[in-house]
């Protein structure tokens, strides 16, 4: 069925009879060309492409709960491309290019709602770092725009720009980037993917990979075994775990990053705000809600919950820019597990393992990567090639010094 | 979370600094074969196990030593904690 504004009227003057599932719940069939393992957004975005972009085949997405149940539901939504390195700009560049035509392309509303992000500038050093940042960006084609404080204060007039310890200096703006409503991705993902006949399985645990002379033919799940000529895994937050039955390990960490969100408001918060003294991100839903982070908790962890003192140091930020919001009550709070990886960029390559795959260490940035990160591996899945702009993100770049290290902390991957 | 420190008693984990699993303790050797790789792996592949981690807290806010924690990944339940010292004299380093 077509979503449309003729179908909502017809809907309602039948008494809503008509909707349907939006996509099948299916068993396992015996076996598939490709079996993308996570029905996440990444996971499902890949299984989309896959059909739409690479030919006639028979894909399965095998998901161990419910499709969109992770980080696609737990992150705050900011989509953007403001990166500076080679390896990564034009990726996200090419992600943000795939946000701003989703919705048609998916028949589904996933509220894309280009509202603009503006990066806080508080010293001298940092607006020189952001003029070079935003210069990388205009020559990889995103937009970037360096505000005056009397422009930011026309647009943000409850911002504190008179603080004693972090005056707002300016701001390095991209009117491109915004919000999206994260769980209706993986909803229209899945639909669009089913659509095209891919199978989405949930309930469905890869517990192993079944591999004969170096090569890959399928995997062992819960609900038996899945013969695969690919098989991909896209399951950031658990690669360790998963990966370990294929016998890899991972120049990856697994941390836990808190999100929150406040009481519902009216509008007052246009767009998203970052505070570049500390770490703190805001963004306003459509709900109403507040929805900010900060930092990750910073040791291993698989809890999906964190602790209390990142707690302040994200209230502290916040308070920091703009005080109004110590009047608003934070109404929940909740962790999700990143793949935090050695360089903080992550790594969309084959294995050692002859049609075996590996999507992850998306650290805390995935969620506005979905589209171009499910293209790019769509891609390396169906042709054995990895995609131009995703093809820095290889496993041995560890190994050979070619890091995409956007913050240089080094690998140490709490510091990304 | 609560660090019960073997000199200090128990402590706020944010007095902390968490550097991450206690196998960086050994070094390889920059002379034997394989040097190279050896390195490699030390510097960039972890198990990042979800369970039971031995994992190096350095207590920066406090007496700034080094400690090993064993601690719960799905839990966070901190079940050991050693002077790192001792570990790594334990585990045969000298140094």
């Amino acid at each position: 069925m077509r979503y449309s504004g003729f179908r909502v009227i017809r809907e309602a003057l039948t008494g809503h009879r008509g909707w349907g599932p939006a996509w099948r719940d299916v068993a396992p069939q015996p076996a598939y060309d490709y079996v993308i393992i996570g029905g996440g957004g990444h996971g499902l975005a890949t299984a989309y492409y896959l059909a739409r972009e690479f030919g006639e085949a028979r894909i399965a997405v095998v998901e161990k709960g419910w499709i969109g149940g992770g980080n696609v539901g737990r992150n705050t939504t900011i989509i953007r491309s403001n990166y500076m390195l080679d390896g990564n700009e034009p990726f996200y560049e090419f992600s943000l290019k795939l946000w701003e035509g989703l919705e048609q392309e998916l028949n589904y509303n996933a509220m894309v709602s280009q509202r603009g992000i503006l990066n806080l500038i508080h010293s001298d050093a940092q607006r020189d770092a952001f003029v070079r940042r935003g210069n990388a960006m205009i020559l990889n084609g995103a937009d970037a725009e360096l505000l005056s404080t009397e422009q930011i204060v026309a647009r943000y007039p409850f911002l504190n720009t008179d603080d004693a310890r972090f005056p707002i200096k300016g701001g390095l703006a991209q009117h491109r980037g915004g919000t999206v409503r994260h769980d209706a991705v993986a909803w229209g993902y899945a639909r669009a993917a089913d659509r095209r006949g891919v199978d989405i399985i949930q309930n469905c645990e890869v517990t192993g990979f079944r591999i004969e002379n170096g090569r890959c033919t399928g995997v062992e799940t819960s609900r038996g075994f899945i013969g695969a000529r690919k098989v991909g895994a896209c399951v950031a937050g658990s690669s360790s775990r998963l990966m370990a039955r294929a016998g890899m390990r991972l120049p990856i960490e697994s941390h836990v990053l808190q999100a929150f969100v406040s009481e519902g408001l009216k509008p007052v918060l246009p767009g998203v705000i970052t505070f570049g003294a500390g770490h703190f991100y805001c963004s306003q839903s459509d709900k109403g809600g507040l929805v900010f982070g900060g930092d990750i908790d910073g040791y291993n962890s698989y809890a999906q919950r964190g602790n209390l003192p990142v707690v302040e140091d994200v209230c502290e930020g916040g308070m920091a820019i703009f005080p109004m919001l110590g009047r608003a009550r934070i109404l929940r709070m909740w962790g999700g597990i990143m793949d935090m990886s050695m360089d903080g960029s992550p790594i969309i390559d084959r294995t050692h393992v002859d049609g075996l795959y590996f999507n992850g260490g998306w650290c805390y940035g995935g969620f506005k990567a979905t589209p171009a990160s499910g293209f790019a591996y769509a891609h390396l899945l169906a042709t054995g090639q990895p995609h131009p702009t995703a093809a820095a993100y290889r496993f041995d770049r560890f190994a050979t010094g070619r890091m995409i290290d956007e913050k240089g902390m080094g690998n140490q991957p709490n510091l990304h | 979370m609560l660090i019960d420190h073997p000199l200090l008693g128990p402590r706020d984990a944010a007095e902390f600094v968490y550097k991450g699993d206690a196998a960086l303790i050994h070094r390889p050797d920059g002379l034997a074969e394989g040097a190279l790789d050896a390195f490699i792996e030390y510097g960039y592949l972890r198990d990042n196990p979800a369970g039971a981690h031995r994992e190096l807290w350095f207590h920066e806010q406090g007496d700034r030593s080094w400690l090993v924690v064993t601690r719960d990944t799905v839990t966070h339940e901190i079940t050991q904690v050693e002077m790192a010292r001792d570990v790594a004299r334990r585990e045969g380093r000298s140094r």
